[in-house]
């Protein structure tokens, strides 16, 4: 108990969690503007998984890192356009499309980047975003540290949902996104363009998934390696119907889940981590995501129409 | 643009688009290897003949195709009952954890004990199953996500369990498990070919299936779910038990593909006994139209691309992913084709 006491009140442990939630962050927004517009995106762990490499990829060959992730989020929205064009206009299945983009963009990443670098056994590195500490406010003890002290692709994630809150609710293309999320027939008989919304909806959503991947590669590991999203976009899909579709939420959500993230690795060398098998610390983020999801089911808010395609002309 | 139904949709629309998938399947896969620097066409040339060429590559392919066609049945069945189970990955895992408990307790009494392993294995496939369609059941959770992270729960459970309470002791230190005793090991189908029963357990399970989704009250009660769960409902169907059943069917249906892997080729428990065959099992079914048999045409068929490109990727280069890249682009065209053969685009 002593032990747990004394990471909660480090300031590093809290800065650990602020740079994990980071890349969830930015997924976790993208999968909740596709969601509020009706369609459910199973593509976020295959499109995460590209983010990392073209982003990586991008800053490999010598771009600058803020064009590392432009890249990243050009890639991100391609595969979204692939994923908007085969579930919105064409009306197929949301579920084996997202799982079929998945497959599809994870797959060439790895293969691009077998292709790319045929011959490494050590992954090769880039210099990532290194820590941007806020005049003033970093000086504050315990919070300077743990939350004025990170990457500028950290300020980026908090300042995207502040952005994506206010779109989605002061903006009357927020108003649209969502009525095409909850009524498409009576958005639609507003002459708003239900296609039109949901396909942007899930192209920039989709862009944001990739740059989360490229948070990954460009500010945390700084090198490209098979496996490294390992679940984190599931994770995501979970933390959105967490947060109950609403930005703020699913950020707090987020900074909860990588708070026990961070604590599970530091638990680990605490005496608890000799008696437990380290296997046991390692499920704990995927157990805690369902128990979650089981507790907030029961008052979720879900977008009406999530899941269900919208043909003119068919009621 | 807006789609419209065709009520009676003409047999060149109905086999033309699946055909156009495959073409354009096909022509993605030539892209990618030009991409790569290899002959095009060569590429699909050393991809057949590596899954087909020689007595031993079409052995490997069957082999390869077992535990392909349990996940791939397993995924069908749940599908049809717009049951989204994307998690045979974990149900694999637990019908062969299954199988080594049992398989490695000394009994003595074989002709009982290897049926018990795979009744096991059903068991724990099943059981693993039915914490998801529960929760979808009785509080709403959505079974995609609870399924998929199960999995990663799943695998880190192996992974224990083979690095402590399973570990073989003469194992060198490898996280492996114990080997199962020799005679319980499944006999092969014909003596002197590497292909064990457990590829004959599979096309059994696929002509029960498809008898079972045919004949039988339960098929057409899980059809109907699929279909139109309300109004199932209001004709009188009991919905959610349809749905404990079809989970537990799908769930112990993958776990036998963990079972067969195990009793059938490997002989013990690793963390990495499966190379994602529960995912792959998605796309199987899908290219099968869920159909019971046609997950066997399927699975021989992404069996064949995977150990085509195993012996392609050491020929010609190209790494093996063209293979997972062919498969994804085969998915969602195929899935594309299957709108378009039932619907019409207008464009106004």
């Amino acid at each position: 108990m002593m032990a747990l006491w004394e990471i909660l009140i480090s300031a590093s442990f809290w800065a650990a969690a602020i740079r994990i939630a980071s890349p969830l962050i930015f997924a976790t927004l993208g999968e909740l503007i596709c969601e509020r517009a009706g369609v459910l995106n199973l593509g976020i762990e295959g499109i995460m998984v590209m983010g990392a490499f073209t982003g990586w990829f991008a800053v490999y060959l010598g771009l600058p890192l803020w064009g590392g992730v432009a890249v990243a989020f050009a890639s991100g929205m391609l595969f979204g356009l692939l994923h908007a064009t085969l579930t919105v206009p064409f009306g197929l299945s949301q579920h084996v499309v997202g799982l079929g983009i998945t497959l599809l963009a994870t797959a060439t990443a790895y293969f691009a980047y077998r292709l790319a670098l045929p011959q490494v056994t050590s992954p090769p590195r880039i210099d990532p975003f290194q820590p941007l500490p806020v005049p003033i406010l970093s000086d504050i003890p315990f919070f300077g540290p743990a939350l004025f002290t990170q990457t500028a692709l950290t300020y980026a994630a908090f300042g995207l949902a502040l952005v994506v809150g206010l779109v989605l609710y002061r903006t009357p293309l927020g108003l649209a996104v969502r009525a095409v999320g909850e009524n498409p027939a009576a958005a639609a008989a507003q002459g708003l363009s239900v296609t039109g919304l949901r396909m942007g909806a899930v192209i920039i959503g989709s862009g944001f998934m990739a740059v989360g991947g490229a948070f990954l590669t460009l500010s945390a590991f700084s090198s490209f390696f098979f496996d490294m999203v390992n679940g984190r976009g599931w994770i995501c899909i979970a933390l959105v119907v967490f947060g109950a579709w609403r930005p703020g939420k699913a950020v707090l959500g987020a900074v909860l889940f990588a708070a026990f993230d961070a604590g599970q690795v530091r638990l680990q060398q605490t005496e608890l981590g000799a008696v437990l098998p380290y296997q046991l610390f390692l499920a704990l983020p995927f157990i805690l995501s369902i128990v979650a999801l089981v507790i907030m089911s029961r008052r979720a808010e879900v977008p009406a129409a999530l899941m269900v395609p919208y043909n003119k002309g068919e009621r | 643009m807006r789609l419209e139904a065709i009520p009676n949709p003409s047999h060149l629309r109905r086999y033309g688009f699946p055909a156009l998938a495959i073409a354009a399947t096909v022509l993605v896969a030539s892209v990618l290897s030009w991409v790569a620097g290899a002959e095009p066409f060569a590429t699909l040339g050393l991809i057949v003949k590596g899954a087909t060429g020689s007595r031993l590559a079409i052995l490997e392919t069957l082999n390869r195709a077992t535990p392909l066609i349990f996940t791939g049945l397993a995924v069908a069945v749940a599908f049809r009952a717009k049951l989204w189970n994307i998690g045979a990955e974990a149900q694999l895992y637990a019908g062969a954890v299954m199988t080594v408990v049992i398989g490695t307790s000394a009994w003595g009494v074989v002709w009982l004990q290897l049926p018990l392993m795979a009744l096991g294995a059903v068991a724990a496939g099943a059981l693993v199953l039915l914490g998801p369609v529960l929760l979808k059941t009785r509080f709403g959770v959505d079974e995609v996500v609870t399924t998929l992270l199960f999995n990663f729960v799943m695998l880190l459970f192996v992974s224990w369990l083979v690095e402590g309470p399973l570990k073989d002791p003469m194992g060198m230190g490898w996280p492996k498990s114990t080997p199962i005793d020799r005679d319980l090991r499944l006999p092969r189908m014909v003596e002197g070919l590497r292909l064990h029963w457990g590829f004959g357990l599979a096309l059994i399970a696929a002509v029960l299936v498809w008898l079972m989704q045919a004949r039988t009250v339960l098929g057409y009660e899980i059809r109907a779910v699929g279909q139109n769960a309300r109004a199932a409902r209001f004709a009188g169907i009991p919905v959610n038990s349809v749905l404990v059943k079809t989970a537990l069917l799908s769930g112990g249906l993958a776990a036998l593909a963990g079972f067969s892997e195990v009793a059938g080729l490997k002989g013990h428990l690793t963390r990495d006994l499966s190379p994602g065959f529960g995912y792959t099992g998605i796309i199987v079914a899908m290219l099968a139209l869920l159909h019971p048999l046609g997950v066997v045409v399927a699975a021989l068929f992404v069996a064949g691309i995977f150990v085509g490109a195993d012996s392609m990727s050491r020929a010609a280069g190209v790494p093996t992913y063209l293979a997972d890249i062919l498969l994804a682009v085969a998915l969602l065209f195929m899935v594309l084709a299957l709108g378009l053969s039932r619907y019409r685009v207008v464009w106004k």
